[in-house]
C-alpha cells in the first residue's frame, strides 16, 4: 500500500587506511516503506552506522545510489542537500558526548530552528521547543537546565527533540537506547514508537541488540562485514532464521528464564578485518556450515522463502542440505 | 548453608563538599561456597560499591565505610592489616572490571600483566610464572604465543578474557565480575558467558556477578539479589526470583525487557525515576514509584518477610498478604 520512501541501492562506502582498503559498507541495497522502520543489525564494525551515515552523507558514498522518493540525493548539489537535510534527521548513541555541555537545554533544541527557519520570530520558536519538549516528554521546568544536571534518558529525549523539531520525514536512529539502563530504554522505545504514530515517520533503526529491534521494527536486516545477509520481517527473521550468522546472533541472546538450556551457536574468534577483504564469502571463517564454494564466490542476496538470504546454502542445488544443515 | 562471604550492614556513602550520597545502606547478604549470586539492578543501586567494599578498593575519600562488616571465610575483612588485605586481594578474592579497554595497561604485554600477580602471590621463579601465564591464556581461549603482544593488539573480547586470566591465574576462591560483558558484542558474550560457566563448573569458585541484564543472570547465577537504591529489595534462588518474582520493582524489571520470545506492543515502564542518593525517601524507597503504595510504606521500612527458606522480600504486601488494604 505505501510507497518505498528511502531506496538505497549498491551503496558503497570505502575508506583508505594505511593498511589498505577498508569495505565499510560493500554493495548493500534495500528499501523502507513510508511510515515503516527497519531495523539494521550487526555487530560494532559491521558498517551498520556508517550505512546510516552515507545515507544522510555526513560521509560521502564511494558509490551507489540513495533515492528518497525517487530522487538521487547523492546527487544533489550542497545548496540542495541543505534543504533535504530538514526531512532527513538522526538521532546519536551516546547522549553524554553528542550534546554540547555550555548550551541549555532551550538552545539546543531551538539550535536547528535557527539555523533553517531565518523569518521566523523569536517567541514562535520558543513556542515551537515548548511544544516539541511536551512531545517528547521533557518537563517544561528544564528549559533552562544543561545537559549535565539531566539523567541519560532525559538527554536522550534532547537528541529525539532536535532531531524532531524540523519537522523531518525520516529519522535515522543510531543505537538511541544503547547507552541507557534496561527501563529508562524501554520508556524511550516506547516514545519512538508514539512519535511515529503521531507524525507518521520513517525509521532506520541501527542497533547491536536484536530484542530491542524486534521490538520496533517491521523489517529487520542483518548485516555482517559491509554486507547485507539476511533481510526479512521481523517474525521471518526469529521464527526462521536462514543465515548461519543470523542463527548464531539468535542463540547469542541470554534468555530470562533459568530452566532453559539453549543449544548455543558459539562462533569462533572475532569479526575478521574489513580491510581488503577476501574474496568469498565474508562470515566463511567463523561459519559452521562453511563450504569450498564459500571461500570462491561471494553469495548473492536471493529470495528465499519469507527472507532474501546472501548464504551459497539456500543457492540452487544445494538448498536442500542447507534446510537440513541449516535448522535449529 | 555456610558462610563463605557474609555482609552484615553494610553502609557506604560518598562525600562531595557537604552533599552525601548513601551509596549503599544497611546491606545485608551472604554468599556460599560454590554459589553464584547475581546482583542486579540499575545504574546507582550500589552495586559497584558493594563490590569494591569487599576488597576494600574503594576511592576513600571520597567513599567512606560508616558500619557494616565484611566476613570472608570468617574473618572480618574490614579488621586486616592492609598486608594481610594485600594477600587476600587476588589470590583468594579477584575482581574482573567493567571495561576491558582500560583495565588493561597499555605500555606492558598481556604476559607480564599475568605474571605479574602471580609472582605476587606465589613463590615461584619469573620462568615458571611465564609458563603458568602461558596456561592461563590457553584456559580462557588464546593461544600461548600471543603473551608477548600489547593490550592494543587484542579485540576487545580477547581483552576481556585477558582480564579474566589475570584474575584466574590464582585460582581464587571467590571471583566478582562487574558487567564483564557490557561492552561486549552479543556473539563475544555468549564467548566469555560460556567460558565463565566451564570456570565455575571446574574451579568450584564462588562468583558474585554484577549485571542489569537477567538474561544473563539466568544463565550463570544460583540466587539472585535485586539491589535499589543501595539495599537488597528481594533476594532468593534464579527459579523463585524468575517463576514467582514478588516485589514490585522485580516485576516492573522483568516487564521492561523487550523479549525476543514475546511478541509485545508496548514495553511497560516504571514511571518515575531511580530515587536521587543523596534523598533516599523514607520508608521503603521504593513506595515513590511503586504502583501499590500505601501511606505505610512512605514511612516506615519494610522488614524481609520469607516466603520459603531463601526466598524473601522486603515489602508490606508480602506480610500475611498485606498488612494494609491495597488493589
Amino acid at each position: 500500500m505505501s510507497e518505498p520512501l528511502l531506496e538505497v541501492r549498491h551503496l558503497k562506502k570505502y575508506f583508505t587506511t594505511p593498511k589498505g582498503l577498508l569495505h565499510a559498507v560493500d554493495d548493500v541495497s534495500f528499501t523502507i516503506e513510508e511510515g515503516k522502520t527497519l531495523g539494521l543489525v550487526g555487530e560494532s564494525g559491521c558498517g551498520k552506522s556508517t550505512t546510516g551515515r552515507v545515507i544522510l552523507r555526513l560521509h560521502e558514498a564511494t558509490d551507489g545510489e540513495v533515492l528518497y522518493r525517487g530522487r538521487n540525493i547523492l546527487k544533489l548539489s550542497p545548496r540542495e542537500m541543505r534543504e533535504m537535510r530538514r526531512k532527513m534527521q538522526i538521532v546519536f548513541q551516546d547522549p553524554y558526548s553528542s550534546l554540547n555541555p555550555r548550551m541549555s537545554v532551550k538552545s539546543l533544541i531551538e539550535e536547528s530552528l535557527r539555523q533553517r527557519s531565518r523569518g521566523m520570530s523569536s517567541a514562535e520558536r520558543e513556542k515551537k521547543v515548548l511544544n516539541i519538549m511536551d512531545l517528547v516528554g521533557l518537563e517544561r521546568r528544564l528549559a533552562n537546565s544543561y545537559p549535565h544536571e539531566l539523567d541519560g534518558g532525559r538527554r536522550q529525549r534532547i537528541g529525539i527533540a532536535r532531531a524532531l523539531i524540523l519537522e523531518p520525514e525520516f529519522v535515522v536512529l543510531d543505537e538511541p537506547v544503547s547507552a541507557l539502563d534496561v527501563c529508562v530504554q524501554a520508556q524511550i522505545l516506547n516514545l519512538l514508537m508514539d512519535l511515529q504514530k503521531e507524525l507518521k515517520l520513517t525509521y532506520l533503526f541501527i542497533s547491536h541488540n536484536l530484542s530491542v529491534v524486534k521490538h520496533i521494527s517491521d523489517e529487520i536486516a542483518v548485516m555482517y562485514l559491509g554486507k547485507l545477509v539476511e533481510t526479512a520481517d521481523h517474525e521471518t527473521i526469529f521464527e526462521n532464521p536462514k543465515h548461519p550468522y543470523t542463527q548464531a546472533l539468535l542463540s547469542a541472546i541470554p534468555i530470562p528464564d533459568p530452566t532453559v538450556h539453549p543449544d548455543r551457536i558459539i562462533l569462533e574468534g572475532d569479526v575478521t578485518s574489513p580491510i581488503n577483504p577476501l574474496p568469498g564469502c565474508r562470515f566463511r571463517t567463523r561459519c559452521r556450515c562453511a563450504m569450498p564454494v564459500c571461500g570462491e564466490e561471494c553469495p548473492e542476496l536471493m529470495p528465499n522463502g519469507k527472507s532474501i538470504v546472501a548464504c551459497h546454502l539456500y543457492s540452487g542445488t544445494d538448498a536442500k542440505a542447507g534446510q537440513s544443515g541449516g535448522q535449529e | 548453608m555456610n558462610d563463605f562471604l557474609k555482609i552484615e550492614g553494610l553502609t557506604v556513602e560518598y562525600r562531595s563538599g557537604s552533599r552525601r550520597v548513601h551509596a549503599v545502606n544497611d546491606l545485608n547478604l551472604h554468599v556460599g561456597e560454590g554459589e553464584a549470586l547475581g546482583f542486579v539492578g540499575e545504574t546507582g543501586a550500589g552495586k559497584t560499591t558493594t563490590a569494591l567494599s569487599i576488597l576494600r578498593i574503594l576511592p576513600n575519600p571520597p567513599a567512606k565505610v560508616l558500619s557494616g562488616k565484611v566476613f570472608f571465610k570468617g574473618k572480618d575483612l574490614f579488621q586486616l592489616s592492609d598486608k594481610e588485605m594485600r594477600a587476600i586481594r587476588g589470590e583468594e578474592i579477584a575482581m574482573i572490571f567493567q571495561d576491558p579497554m582500560t583495565s588493561l595497561d597499555p605500555v606492558k604485554t598481556v604476559g607480564d600483566q599475568i605474571c605479574e600477580m602471580i609472582l605476587l602471590h606465589e613463590h615461584c621463579s619469573k620462568k615458571e610464572a611465564w609458563e603458568k601465564a602461558g596456561d592461563m591464556l590457553e584456559t580462557v581461549g588464546i593461544d600461548r604465543d600471543r603473551a608477548e603482544e600489547y593490550p592494543h593488539q587484542f579485540s576487545g573480547g580477547m581483552k576481556q578474557r585477558v582480564v579474566i586470566a589475570i584474575a584466574l591465574s590464582c585460582n581464587p576462591s571467590l571471583l566478582i565480575a562487574d558487567e564483564p560483558t557490557t561492552a561486549l558484542d552479543v556473539t563475544i558474550q555468549a564467548q566469555i558467558l560460556e567460558l565463565m560457566k566451564k570456570l565455575k563448573r571446574e574451579y568450584q569458585s564462588s562468583m558474585i556477578m554484577i549485571t542489569h541484564d537477567l538474561g544473563i543472570v539466568a544463565e550463570i547465577c544460583d540466587n539472585v539479589a535485586i539491589m535499589y537504591a543501595g539495599g537488597v529489595l528481594e533476594y532468593g534462588s534464579v527459579f523463585d526470583i524468575y517463576k514467582d518474582p514478588q516485589h514490585p520493582y522485580t516485576h516492573a524489571l522483568f516487564d521492561s525487557i523487550p523479549d525476543v520470545h514475546r511478541d509485545q506492543d508496548r514495553l511497560k515502564v516504571i514511571s518515575g525515576l531511580p530515587p536521587d542518593p543523596t534523598d533516599i525517601p523514607a520508608g521503603c524507597p521504593f513506595h515513590p514509584r511503586c504502583p501499590h503504595c500505601t501511606e505505610r510504606c512512605k514511612t516506615e521500612k519494610p522488614e524481609a518477610v520469607y516466603l520459603n527458606e531463601t526466598h524473601w522480600v522486603k515489602c508490606f504486601l508480602m506480610q500475611g498478604r498485606g498488612g494494609e488494604s491495597h488493589e
